[in-house]
């Protein structure tokens, strides 16, 4: 018997199972779009065939941090801008586990700009979901690496003088093989997408636009959208990188002006993920690392059967 | 040290293969069946500058770099002589010759190359004159020629190390196999003709030194040649560590490099990434999965590492950090040894947050502790950092091979299995309660399970959480949860005490006055007691290795029974004695420091000075260390 006999198991899951029996109610404010995240994700899991058990979700800090106390599955709540980092080392040590990574903002376009630009580019197996509401939340409403230009905060009382960063733009460009975009207000694209993402074999990016009432009310985020994939207006291919990109730097900077264009930008099929890449140099193990800890006829050899004579 | 010696020092410029060299040449008298031990002095700079390698070797045991050296091989620097040197090379003069003399013992050889030193500098050098005055015998060789004549210039190497076995008779034999197992074809013909020809010639000419190589016993299959750092990654591979992360920062990227050359073949995963918080965020990672998993860095980078070190306690992760201290503060002295990060990595991080900390004074327990690292961060769910410093990462030494051939261990500590799991402790909702106020076992340490199990599941915070792993603010469980993080210190201090404390004593146990060591420094101090006991002093010695938690009771016990004891460290601030002072105030009074902090490690005769003349209250004459007395002195 395998030691992780959750992973893989053959049931249906029903949404209910994400939800935690005894765990705190939510402490997102009313009309959060965090919620819609939650209940997309919750809404994906049955649809995808997970159950809680082989779930790993890894999340960063701040409002979108609380994800894993009100979603049941092994959670790891890391430290602010950094559970990609994490996220992969886990997904490494054991690829047979269902990863999820989830951060604001900040988290990944800020702070932990560095590893979301790394994780993309090595495109590990694993979803990035990004709560992007423009604004940090949970510190009381400071401009965020999404803000608008111009925009004024209390760290920021003149008005930010930067230009928003282009998410979906920066992980194509880094490496990133699925990258959508999709917003709470949305649901069934977003659990559509969601879905996707955590079936796409490589690094899926999902920019999840999340509207914060208390502290960004001026936010686009609640306008309507137009789905790209539904709409006439765009003959749009995703595997094609060059549109892609062209679609994406025309919505980027549409968006700030009210046009919010949602749905599945860039999907790359054929590109490897980065276990697959790493085992073409020999360097990755054909059985999940972690269960050899639980094998009682694993061989551990020893440095001196393998290494000394070369010191001699 | 009783019987006779050699320190054979070779110079010249880096990148020239002068390390290369030494390393070879220490693994033919290791085989010849001598004790060797080196000492590495380089800049930072792959090319050109300054850079010399002592082998230090007798047929007595050798435990340090020793007191200055007796035998001279100066090469000269090929690069500093590029015609572009101004733009590529900067324009720093080398002097091979001249930049190591004031070390050389009376007696001494001198072999300089002729080809590759200018005649300015040996004009300079008043050489003559200061050979009579210290009985020094040169031999100018033209090494560049002999090489140039039967192989390539660069082959000069191999012509100094024949030089040198034909000026103290050493037999080659042991070189030329050395050249055949590492090299092939041409090259390895080429080379073997110029060690014979070289050593024809000089053997042919008129010696005047009585320098001789120690009587060798013979070659010992079972010695193994290796360094701090090698002996730290195949502690981690036999305690069952299959995944590392990190970014190189010199001098901890040897113990990265090392591991990710070997882990393929065992089967693990190395992975360079980022930056070192992706470093150690990898290494939690992969723990939290299930993995036996380190990272490390040097000083700057085990900066960066200080958020991903407090989740680690704060989840009870497991992990094993390394931290290869070199000279700061800041980027400080990048190739230069220091003992200066100690309180950094005993205190970095916020809140209460608790680490056990090993640091290993030779080459032995470099392997030892890393494997208790493991174990005990696998055991305890606590995060350990091994903290050495770049002498011991350079220095090479023999060991015997048996020392290595223990079991190798793949348990992974405190984890449930999935039957475990269904027995464990659970909330009446059935929900697995993995951070337990009060595990069943009567320990600090509640079972963790793994992503991936049956009905395992919890979540990992690094906010303060309940039992389930939830965040929680409660009051009552915040004492309980601090209660037994903080409570796993005093367990392991226990379980070192009975089984693996690696307190190392030297010297007779009644003598009167006391030596303190921490670190790499323990066998330069170890023989400098020696010394100081056959000039008629009382003195022994106490190396310290396990640093947190703090061996009180030893160090009590050994602080009761001198009346004073000098710390020997190679910092600027006395951070042990610090340390020392935190733990067991009450000995403050008898502790004084011995400090350097200009760069270079110890020699054994800095420390019987520096002894002596605390003893005697006089002033240091030597103006690289410092003496600072006794609080209330």
């Amino acid at each position: 018997m395998s030691a992780f006999s959750a992973i893989g198991e053959d049931r249906e899951t029903d949404r209910d199972e994400f939800t935690p029996g005894i765990e705190p109610q939510a402490t997102w404010c009313p009309g959060c779009g965090d919620f819609g995240v939650l209940k997309a994700l919750k809404q994906a899991m049955p649809e995808v065939g997970k159950n809680p058990d082989e779930v790993a979700l890894f999340t960063g800090i701040g409002c979108s941090g609380k994800l894993n106390s009100y979603f049941e599955s092994y959670g790891f709540h890391t430290i602010h801008g950094r559970e990609l980092p994490v996220a992969r080392a886990a997904k490494l040590a054991n690829p047979e586990l269902e990863v999820i990574a989830a951060g604001g903002d900040g988290d990944n376009y800020g702070i932990g700009g560095n590893h979301f630009i790394h994780t993309a580019r090595e495109n590990h197996d694993m979803v990035s979901i990004v709560f992007n509401n423009e604004i940090f939340g949970l510190t009381k409403g400071q401009t965020s690496p999404t803000s608008p230009k111009g925009h004024k905060s209390k760290t920021q009382p003149s008005g930010s003088a930067k230009s928003p960063i282009r998410p979906l733009s920066l992980s194509l460009t880094a490496g990133a093989s699925y990258v959508a975009r999709t917003a709470a207000v949305n649901p069934n694209q977003a659990k559509e997408i969601l879905a996707e993402a955590i079936e796409h074999d490589g690094f899926a990016h999902v920019d999840f636009l999340t509207q914060c009432p208390t502290w960004n009310k001026d936010a686009k985020q609640y306008v309507p959208y137009t789905d790209i994939q539904q709409s006439d207006e765009y003959d749009h291919d995703v595997s094609d990188r060059q549109e892609a990109a062209e679609i994406m730097y025309e919505t980027e900077s549409k968006l700030y002006e009210g046009e919010v264009l949602t749905g599945r930008y860039y999907v790359d099929e054929d590109r490897p993920s980065y276990q697959e890449e790493k085992a073409a140099t020999g360097e990755m193990p054909d059985e999940p690392l972690a269960e050899r800890y639980f094998d009682e006829d694993a061989e551990w050899e020893r440095t001196a059967d393998e290494l000394l004579d070369y010191h001699k | 040290m009783t019987g006779q010696e050699l320190i054979w020092r070779i110079a010249g410029g880096s990148g020239d293969g002068i390390d290369s060299t030494s390393q070879n040449f220490a693994k033919a008298l290791m085989r010849s069946g001598l004790d060797v031990f080196t000492h590495r002095h380089y800049p930072s700079r792959i090319r050109g500058g300054h850079t010399f390698v002592e082998v230090r070797a007798s047929n007595d045991e050798v435990r340090s770099r020793g007191d200055g050296y007796n035998f001279l091989l100066a090469l000269g620097d090929s690069f500093a002589r590029n015609p572009q040197e101004e733009a590529y090379y900067g324009n720093e003069e080398v002097k091979p010759l001249s930049e190591n003399l004031h070390d050389l013992r009376e007696g001494g050889i001198i072999v300089y190359d002729e080809g590759l030193l200018e005649d300015d500098e040996i004009a300079d050098l008043n050489l003559e004159e200061r050979a009579e005055e210290n009985d020094w015998h040169v031999y100018p060789l033209n090494l560049r020629e002999i090489a140039r004549e039967h192989g390539r210039e660069v082959m000069r190497n191999t012509a100094g190390v024949a030089a040198t076995a034909a000026l103290l008779g050493i037999d080659t034999s042991y070189f030329e196999e050395l050249i055949q197992e590492n090299m092939s074809g041409d090259v390895m013909e080429a080379n073997l003709t110029v060690l014979e020809q070289a050593y024809e010639q000089v053997s042919e000419m008129d010696q005047s030194h009585d320098l001789q190589i120690p009587e060798p016993e013979g070659h010992d299959e079972d010695q193994v040649l290796l360094s701090g750092s090698n002996a730290i990654a195949y502690g981690a591979l036999d305690e069952g560590c299959r995944f590392i992360s990190g970014y190189p920062m010199t001098p901890w990227t040897d113990v990265f490099t090392i591991m990710s050359q070997n882990l393929p073949k065992f089967g693990g995963i190395s992975e360079q990434v980022e930056d070192e918080i992706a470093a150690a965020c990898l290494a939690l990672g992969a723990s939290h999965a299930g993995v036996k998993a380190m990272s490390g860095s040097s000083g700057g980078g085990f900066a960066l590492m200080s958020e991903p070190l407090g989740l680690a306690e704060m989840t009870e992760t497991p992990l094993v950090l390394v931290e290869a201290m070199r000279a700061g503060p800041s980027t400080g002295m990048p190739t230069k040894p220091e003992q200066g990060d100690l309180e950094h990595v005993l205190y970095t991080s916020q809140g209460d947050s608790s680490r056990v900390v090993f640091a290993p004074g030779n080459l032995r327990e470099c392997y030892d502790q890393t494997r208790k690292a493991f174990e005990i961060a696998y055991d305890y769910q606590i995060p350990t950092i091994v903290v050495y410093d770049q002498k011991l990462q350079g220095e090479l030494r023999n060991v015997d091979e048996s020392f290595f051939d223990r079991e190798p261990n793949g348990d992974p500590g405190s984890v449930l299995t999935e039957e475990e799991i269904a027995e464990a402790a659970h909330h009446a909702s059935g929900k697995f309660q993995r951070f337990q106020h009060e595990p069943e076992d009567g320990s600090n340490v509640s079972p963790r399970s793994v992503p991936g199990q049956k009905d395992g599941r919890f979540l990992a915070t690094g906010n303060e959480h309940n039992e389930s792993g939830h965040i929680s603010e409660d009051p009552q469980n915040r004492v309980f949860q601090m209660d037994r993080r903080l409570g796993k210190l005093d367990d392991i201090r226990t379980d070192l005490d009975e089984n693996a404390s690696h307190q190392t004593y030297h010297g007779p146990e009644d003598a009167d006055h006391g030596i303190i060591v921490w670190g790499s420094h323990q066998d330069t101090v170890f023989e400098a007691v020696d010394r100081l006991n056959d000039d008629g002093h009382s003195v022994k010695a106490l190396g310290v290795s396990d640093l947190m938690p703090y061996p009180v009771e030893e160090v009590s016990e050994w602080l009761e029974s001198v009346d004073q004891a000098l710390v020997v460290e190679m910092n600027a601030s006395g951070q042990f004695r610090g340390l020392t002072q935190k733990e067991i105030g009450r000995f403050g009074p008898k502790l004084s420091s011995l400090l350097k902090y200009n760069g270079n490690p110890f020699e054994p005769h800095e420390i019987v000075e520096g002894f002596e003349s605390s003893i005697n209250g006089e002033e240091l004459a030597a103006n690289n260390m410092k003496y600072v007395p006794a609080a209330g002195d």
